[in-house]
């Protein structure tokens, strides 16, 4: 079936091209603005004709934008291992125990889910004011939690499935206690899992915009994507798309270095060799 | 090192199914256990419970005299062999072996010296530090046995730990696994459906089916001496030839020949069972090509002609096949016997039941011709056709 024709390769080579265009123009569009000068930046040409890292220094100029990112990469990073951590234990136990109340955990979980976030976000900003919650880490975390964890639950159970039950009960047999079985037996083959619910829940809570933006007034927690929107330019005259497009790019590092890290464990086949089938 | 000791030990399901019903057995220290039975008999049941990895409904399991019901599987010290392996995948061999040892603080250097001794044993120092993906069937498998053997625990439970390999590597493994066994004199209880790995291995054999404990005995004795119709047919291979009989003044009526019986097989039946209907059992071998047999040893049996359908030549002697016209029998037993056998049952040409009959490879049997065979009357077995239970079984 595999041949190689030049014309073959000529094809598939022209789809990749398309195909890459397509999904990388916005991204380079972006990139190209933050790199023109603010008097060519209305210019609409796609490659800037004056380069400069102006708008870079600019973003960084005012602690502002720091401590966005200083309160995404925190609220983000602490919202998905609490995630992972809940929803490992939750995952397991739901798939390998039998207790009551089982089916209504996992119903409860998806409807959680099921909730537009703009029909929630309202009551949660009077409820945070009145608490306390407004304005800080926690009042974000908490939220990014019910949507991440259902979510993990849910990938990381059809990974636990997947894993032998024989290889728990050779741990009992072997001495562990349940726990010790899970960390040591159960989890580092669950880990491709634990990755790709990582990775999601992360992506969640740092493209948050809208809890960020109704739950947050300073920057004691205001997350990047929503400093993006706060940027003005030096002066009232200055048009700020350079600066917000620099900002946009600087948003989108950590992501592809969180994604590049992670994938590589994403490995799948970790069991192969536990049994034979 | 230990005795186990079964007492009355049930499993009951929630939906009121029992597994294994009221199982009394008593396992010596250093005693090879086998416990045999097809499929759905209890027997990896009644293994579980000894592991721990399955509760007991009731009775009682004693571990060095010691009640152990309600203990936790970490804390019997015993070591399990999976019939999957179950390999930790993500640890080289020598982790997957000094993992128990590791959970108990054994000091590294211990670790390491008795992971080395049982790679020793096991022939498996080239393959320490591989991971179980890139080893071959009867590594992973061995590598299973160290692992339970570094831990130098109470007893080993084996649930069906060869059958997962080929025909070959089987037969060499379940020589590696009695020589082990016989090295190291620790108990062990091994599960398995294959009648001829328990006759092989066993110090003694458990027979069970659905649930119910049937026999225990040497093979010997299991093989000389069946307790009742189940038990004969499954061990031994090829198995034993069931046939309708029935008994009038010291002569059984067999569907081929009038056998009249020798006095041990009447005093072993004791009083005389009637015209019932009975079922004789006629082991292969205790047939023979009457040319073959010595004037002497004649007088033991009888002869008869049969027509022979098929014969096999097995090299060191030949399986001859024959018709009998006899209607195929009804019981529950031999039911049980052909579910395990695959559910097919062998057809002739001249009769509703087939009989083989294991014949000296000097014999000039040939299919097609009718032959003069003769039979051991002092080695029938006869059962209750009722019952199924063996009305010949000295015990």
């Amino acid at each position: 079936m595999e041949d190689d024709t030049p014309r073959r390769k000529l094809l598939w080579t022209l789809a990749v091209v398309v195909v890459l265009v397509y999904a990388l123009i916005p991204v380079i569009w972006i990139i190209s603005l933050s790199l023109k000068t603010p008097e060519t930046i209305g210019d609409g040409r796609f490659l800037p004709s004056e380069w400069t890292l102006h708008n870079y220094s600019d973003v960084f100029s005012t602690g502002f934008f720091t401590a966005a990112l200083r309160n995404s990469i925190g609220i983000a990073l602490i919202a998905t291992v609490i995630s992972l951590a809940f929803a490992s234990m939750a995952a397991y136990a739901i798939t390998r125990l039998e207790f009551p109340g089982k089916t209504a955990i996992l119903a409860g979980a998806l409807a959680v889910t099921m909730f537009p976030p703009i029909s929630v976000v309202g009551g949660l900003f009077n409820l945070w004011r009145q608490i306390g919650l407004y304005d800080t880490w926690i009042g974000l975390i908490l939220p990014y939690l019910s949507f991440a964890l259902p979510l993990s639950i849910y990938i990381l159970s059809a990974f636990f499935r997947e894993i032998p039950w024989d290889l728990e009960k050779a741990a009992q047999m072997d001495g562990a206690t349940p726990m010790q079985a899970f960390r040591r037996v159960i989890l580092p083959l669950a880990m491709p899992g634990v990755f790709t619910a990582g990775i999601l829940a992360f992506i969640a809570a740092w493209n948050d915009f809208l809890f960020a933006n109704v739950l947050t007034s300073t920057d004691a927690s205001r997350t990047a994507p929503v400093a993006l929107a706060f940027f003005r330019g030096a002066s009232q005259f200055t048009d700020p798309s350079g600066a917000i497009a620099a900002g946009a790019v600087v948003v989108t590092v950590p992501i592809l270095i969180m994604v590049l890290i992670f994938q590589r464990r994403i490995v799948s086949g970790l069991t192969a060799g536990a049994v034979k089938g | 090192m230990a005795d186990i000791v079964l007492d009355g030990v049930v499993k009951r399901y929630p939906d009121g199914f029992e597994a294994v019903k009221d199982l009394d057995l008593d396992i010596a220290d250093g005693e090879f256990m086998i416990l045999v039975g097809p499929s759905g008999c209890g027997k990896s049941t009644a293994l579980n419970m000894i592991a721990g990895l399955e509760d007991i409904s009731a009775g009682e399991l004693r571990i060095e005299g010691k009640v152990v019901n309600q203990v936790a599987p970490r804390d019997r010290d015993i070591a399990m062999v999976f019939q999957s392996y179950a390999l930790y995948p993500h640890m080289t061999v020598r982790e997957n072996m000094a993992f128990a040892l590791k959970l108990k603080k054994t000091p590294k250097e211990e670790v390491d010296r008795k992971v080395n001794e049982a790679a020793e044993i096991l022939d498996l120092n080239e393959h320490l530090e591989r991971k179980p993906a890139n080893l071959s069937g009867g590594q992973r498998q061995r590598v299973a046995m160290g692992r339970a053997i570094v831990r130098d625990p109470k007893a080993f439970l084996m649930d069906e730990p060869l059958s997962n390999l080929d025909a070959k590597l089987r037969v060499q493994m379940r020589a590696e696994v009695a020589r082990i066994q016989s090295r190291l004199g620790t108990t062990t209880v091994y599960v398995t459906h294959d009648q001829t790995e328990a006759m092989t291995l066993g110090d003694r054999v458990a027979v069970m089916l659905s649930g119910v404990l049937q026999q225990v005995g040497s093979p010997m004795e299991l093989y000389n001496n069946p307790t009742n119709l189940f038990v004969a047919g499954f061990i031994g291979s090829p198995g034993m030839n069931f046939m309708p009989a029935s008994l009038d003044d010291g002569v059984a009526h067999l569907p081929m020949v009038d056998v009249p019986l020798p006095q041990n097989v009447l005093d072993r039946m004791g009083r005389e069972p009637g015209k019932r209907n009975l079922i004789a059992g006629i082991r292969p071998e205790d047939f023979e090509d009457a040319a073959k047999v010595d004037s002497q040893t004649r007088s033991r049996g009888t002869t008869f002609s049969a027509k022979l359908d098929l014969v096999e030549a097995m090299g060191a002697e030949y399986y001859a096949h024959f018709g009998i016209d006899a209607a195929r029998l009804q019981s529950s037993d031999l039911m049980e016997l052909r579910d395990d056998a695959g559910g097919v049952e062998e057809k002739s040409e001249s009769g509703d039941t087939v009989v083989v009959a294991r014949l000296n490879a000097e014999s000039n049997a040939q299919s097609g011709k009718p032959t003069e065979l003769w039979l051991d009357a002092t080695k029938l077995h006869f059962f209750d056709a009722g019952s199924g239970q063996s009305l010949t079984y000295a015990g």
